[in-house]
């Protein structure tokens, strides 16, 4: 041990300068979010909680091609049709295990439509487990309540797509 | 009737010296974390109440309706005990911390002596709750948190021998008293910052938080711990915090007395002085935690046993000769 070590082990010249750079940082700006206040920017391509989307015109865009139910890895996808009396095939049934789901965004990647999105809602958790099984209405409702976002960010996307 | 009225003013008492102890060990928790999330750039708790000041008192509520499990091969009664020995140790320290002149619960003449006992024994709080376990991880946490605990007191003692030597008393108002001319902080300056690191080491904090080392032993001696019994683990841990930030005050930093005889300090009243000083330290505490990794085992042990005990026994013999050969020993 040379002179110079000795003498900062004896006056805590590494400690004191650590403690130092621990002031002058604690007042420097915060690099966290404030998060259930301020939440960070999600890019248009996030794959949060699933919604299925609506014509402008109030039709529901799924024509039950069963595509993300055949493509889902999980096999999270639930569906059911039959056909409608004006002929057109829509789905009865629209069951999404969410509990399953492992957000991989291959429903909405598949869907010829634009029908099942994952838009960019993150906070659905929930108390029990039953309420994670999503079916058709909270899907459309979802659909439904984040109908502006929705649209914005498959457009914001679309030149990647 | 005369003895009832005596223990009900005696409890009044009591109660005045440990509430006001039990607030601050929950404001402490807070702002313990709030500046170890400081230093690293974030946030801490603030949200509940104004900055977050009540998030102990949330936490507590959380723990007394979390259930206590009691592992099967658990010794029960030493295991339930554990945490109770713990936080009572920890409090019933108060009683001779003198807060002013008059304001004291025990004015007994060898307080020092008196926390010094009791500091002692709050490793046993730490080696019953281990040792009660019988599961691995809490053991070898006790086995480490009592050799630790063990050695540092070595040397705290013989620190406090220093300040001692300089009093002529064991009375902690007079240990105050006596530093109206100069805070023991100027003559015995090693001796502070040997004691400052000590008592962390004391108190098991970072760096010297081997016994509850994450990485290595889950959380020690608390492993097995849930619920309330947890809570009072933590009470006691860090009542025992403030205790030693109140001791270093009042050995080496003036306890209740102002920095300066002028009159505007005279306005502040004598206990928010100990109460800034307690502070003071207490800070320090929180950011040496954040700012320290820990230390390996044996130099824990090398430290305690061949650096901090030497030293602060070299530096009993200085302080005697020099008191001896300027004749300024103090006779009581």
């Amino acid at each position: 041990m040379n002179i110079i070590r000795i003498f900062k082990t004896v006056f805590l010249i590494d400690f004191l300068t650590g403690l130092l750079i621990a002031i002058k940082e604690s007042f420097k700006p915060k690099k966290t979010l404030n998060y259930p206040f301020e939440k960070g920017k999600i890019s248009p391509r996030y794959r949060g909680e699933h919604a299925l989307r609506r014509y402008p015109n109030g039709e529901e865009r799924c024509i039950a091609c069963k595509l993300c139910e055949a493509v889902c890895p999980a096999q999270a996808i639930t569906i059911e049709s039959t056909a409608r009396e004006d002929g057109s095939r829509k789905t009865t049934r629209y069951d999404i295990d969410m509990l399953k789901c492992i957000y991989c965004g291959l429903c909405e990647e598949s869907c010829p439509v634009d029908a099942i999105v994952q838009g960019p809602n993150f906070e659905f958790a929930t108390h029990t487990r039953e309420e994670l099984y999503y079916n058709k209405e909270k899907l459309l409702e979802n659909g439904d309540r984040w109908e502006n976002v929705l649209a914005a960010n498959i457009k914001a996307d679309n030149p990647y797509r | 009737m005369e003895y009832i009225v005596l223990l009900f003013s005696e409890i009044y008492k009591i109660l005045y010296v440990l509430i006001p102890v039990l607030v601050s060990v929950a404001m402490i928790v807070w702002l313990d974390r709030r500046i170890w999330a400081f230093v690293q750039k974030r946030r801490g708790p603030n949200v509940v109440g104004p900055f977050g000041l009540f998030q102990t008192l949330a936490d507590a509520l959380k723990y007394i309706f979390k259930e206590i499990i009691i592992p099967a091969s658990s010794n029960k009664i030493i295991f339930i005990l554990a945490p109770i020995v713990t936080m009572t140790l920890a409090l019933i320290a108060w009683a001779v911390i003198p807060f002013s002149e008059d304001y004291v619960l025990a004015d007994i003449n060898v307080g020092i002596l008196y926390i010094f006992a009791i500091s002692s024994l709050g490793v046993y709080g730490i080696i019953m709750g281990g040792w009660a376990s019988n599961s691995k991880y809490p053991f070898l946490g006790s086995i480490r948190s009592a050799a630790q605990m063990v050695s540092y007191e070595v040397s705290i003692g013989v620190i406090i021998i220093n300040v001692l030597l300089c009093v002529g008393s064991l009375n902690l108002s007079d240990i105050v008293l006596a530093q109206e001319k100069i805070w023991f902080v100027i003559p015995l300056f090693p001796m502070f910052v040997i004691f400052f690191i000590s008592s962390l080491a004391e108190t098991n904090r970072p760096p010297f938080d081997l016994p509850e080392a994450e990485a290595e032993l889950v959380a020690g001696y608390q492993t097995e711990y849930s619920g309330m019994m947890y809570a009072m683990f933590w009470l006691g841990e860090y009542a025992n915090i403030l205790l030693m930030c109140a001791l270093g005050s009042i050995l080496f930093l003036g306890g209740w007395l102002a920095p300066m005889d002028i009159p505007l300090f005279d306005i502040v009243p004598p206990p928010v002085w100990l109460i800034l000083k307690i502070l003071f330290l207490f800070i320090l505490f929180a950011l040496i935690k954040a700012i320290v990794p820990r230390y390996r085992y044996d130099q824990l042990m090398r430290l305690g046993w061949k650096v901090f005990l030497p030293f602060s026994l070299i530096w009993v013999v200085l302080t005697s000769g020099y008191l001896l050969y300027f004749d300024l020993l103090p006779v009581y």
